[in-house]
């Protein structure tokens, strides 16, 4: 079952995401890949994330493919203009690429190639008004394809902004995102469960599918880097606490993570697993959470 | 105006190496108004290369003048005559004022000593920001007046990304995040509806882009294809 018959079928998600890696090095992350196939419904491969110069997510969402896991193509619009992405949508199809995320992308400047030009010449919502014309046998121009697509395209959105003007904004945005044909959403981390049941309340009316973002956290150094560098993350004292004391860190953090999936599940219609390099460690917080 | 700053000293010097006798030219307009290429700084650039040069024994002639604009061919006529008693001219101009000079004075060297920043206005003493790409196509009657464009590092036009932190945009933490801007102006002015409607793709201008005012021009020509 692919990612969006598991959708169809109301069952609760799970998506996990992998990182490429900078080189061509793959076998570190197709063993990952291997070792949580099966046990969730799609995986998300991200986008040169962080803006760091890195093997591309085509390629590597084309190998899942190859190993029967159902990919979900990350594209941002950093780095690509609308004739790249609308070519690279069409070649992801006939490698047999399915899902696609459409996100903003980092800026630049917080990468490795700080002096590269930002593109942005679309954004997450008119990429994904662009994936759906391009299902319609379109291109955005109103050009007619030989042939169409039929992705299933989905979008991001970030609950845990933290100003009223941002937490606003996000809602205005993912209501557009939704106009423009989201068929589900991702989230950022979530660890204040009581901040993303207001933000699940605020957004009942969409009627959209979301996966609440969990992180698997490291260390309490991790969370409080987070605290402060990552925009709509915020890891409550209580768990930082329960990190820095354990004498386990790996036991801690996959309880923290399951006892999280758990709540989410009360929530929302999934979750999205951002291990960071502990992928390997996906089954066992599945296990924790009995899924 | 047009936002402009001196280039480094050591630069300019580099520059002008080859030169003996320099006109340097002040524009009367935006870098008048933004403090850095005016009659003032004209003076103390001026100052500083015949000292710089004196001390390297290589002594400079340096011309001082200051025009009202440089990209208008009637203010730089007036300097026409002077100019070609001279080996170069370093304009104190933006980029418009260095080319403006070039066009119409042909046959002399006109070197920039100034790099052209921005379109901007002042936020402070001594501060100013950038608020306009000149896109050619304006959506501010959207979004209360501030220009998501030029003042979103992204240029994202139908809303913020999940990058902001503390209302602060995540390139730099010294700008706040436009969109929040834009919400707490659009709340006030009771116009948030204004931001519901989807924003299309921009046209990207075509470089270099040419304005012809037919109602203005001196002989009126039929208009091509009429």
């Amino acid at each position: 079952m692919g990612f969006r018959e598991a959708l169809d079928s109301g069952k609760f998600l799970i998506t996990a995401e992998i990182g490429p890696v900078k080189g061509t090095e793959i076998d570190g992350l197709l063993e990952d890949a291997e070792l949580i196939k099966g046990k969730v419904d799609a995986i998300n491969v991200t986008d040169l994330q962080s803006s760091v110069m890195r093997l591309g997510s085509m390629a590597v969402c084309h190998l899942l493919k190859d190993r029967v896991i159902d990919p979900i193509l990350q594209m941002t619009c950093r780095d690509r203009n609308r004739l790249a992405l609308q070519s690279d949508l069409l070649s992801a199809w006939v490698l047999g690429i399915r899902n696609v995320l459409a996100l903003t992308g980092d800026h630049p400047t917080l990468g490795d190639h700080p002096q590269a030009m930002p593109v942005f010449d679309l954004d997450s919502v008119s990429l994904l008004r662009v994936i759906g014309r391009l299902n319609e046998g379109f291109d955005m121009q109103g050009n007619q394809l030989k042939g169409a697509p039929d992705f299933f395209p989905g979008a991001v959105v970030n609950p845990g902004a933290d100003t009223e003007a941002a937490f606003e904004m996000q809602i205005i945005k993912m209501e557009k995102k939704i106009e423009a044909g989201a068929r589900f959403f991702q989230t950022q981390g979530i660890f204040d469960l009581d901040l993303f049941e207001r933000f699940i309340k605020r957004i009942e009316g969409f009627k959209i599918p979301v996966l609440g973002g969990v992180i698997l956290l490291k260390s309490a150094g991790m969370a409080r880097f987070m605290n402060k560098n990552v925009a709509g993350v915020f890891v409550p004292e209580s768990l930082i606490k329960e990190m820095e004391e354990t004498k386990d860190k790996v036991k801690t953090s996959i309880e923290i993570a399951a006892r999280l999936i758990k709540g989410l599940k009360n929530l929302c219609e999934g979750v999205h697993i951002m291990a960071i390099g502990w992928e390997k460690r996906i089954p066992m917080v599945l296990e924790e959470a009995g899924l | 105006m047009i936002v402009a700053e001196i280039k480094p000293f050591g630069e300019i010097k580099d520059i002008l190496k080859g030169y003996n006798k320099v006109l340097i030219v002040g524009c009367g307009t935006c870098v008048t108004v933004c403090m850095s290429g005016g009659e003032r700084q004209v003076e103390l650039l001026a100052s500083a290369l015949r000292i710089a040069r004196k001390i390297e024994g290589n002594e400079i002639t340096v011309g001082e003048r200051t025009i009202l604009r440089q990209c208008d061919p009637e203010f730089i006529d007036q300097i026409k005559d002077e100019a070609a008693q001279y080996d170069a001219i370093l304009s104190m101009a933006c980029g418009a004022g260095v080319q403006g000079i070039t066009e119409r004075l042909g046959s002399i060297s006109v070197l920039p000593a100034m790099n052209t920043t921005f379109i901007g206005v002042s936020d402070g003493q001594g501060t100013w920001v950038e608020v306009c790409t000149a896109c050619g196509d304006c959506i501010l009657y959207k979004t209360g007046g501030i220009c998501p464009v030029a003042r979103c590092a992204k240029g994202l036009i139908n809303g913020p990304c999940g990058g902001s932190q503390s209302g602060l945009c995540e390139v730099s933490k010294d700008n706040p995040c436009v969109w929040q801007q834009i919400y707490a102006r659009l709340v006030k002015l009771n116009l948030l509806h204004s931001l519901k409607g989807m924003s299309q793709p921009k046209t990207w201008p075509v470089h270099p882009r040419r304005l012809v005012r037919e109602d203005l021009r001196l002989k009126k020509e039929p208009t091509k294809g009429v």
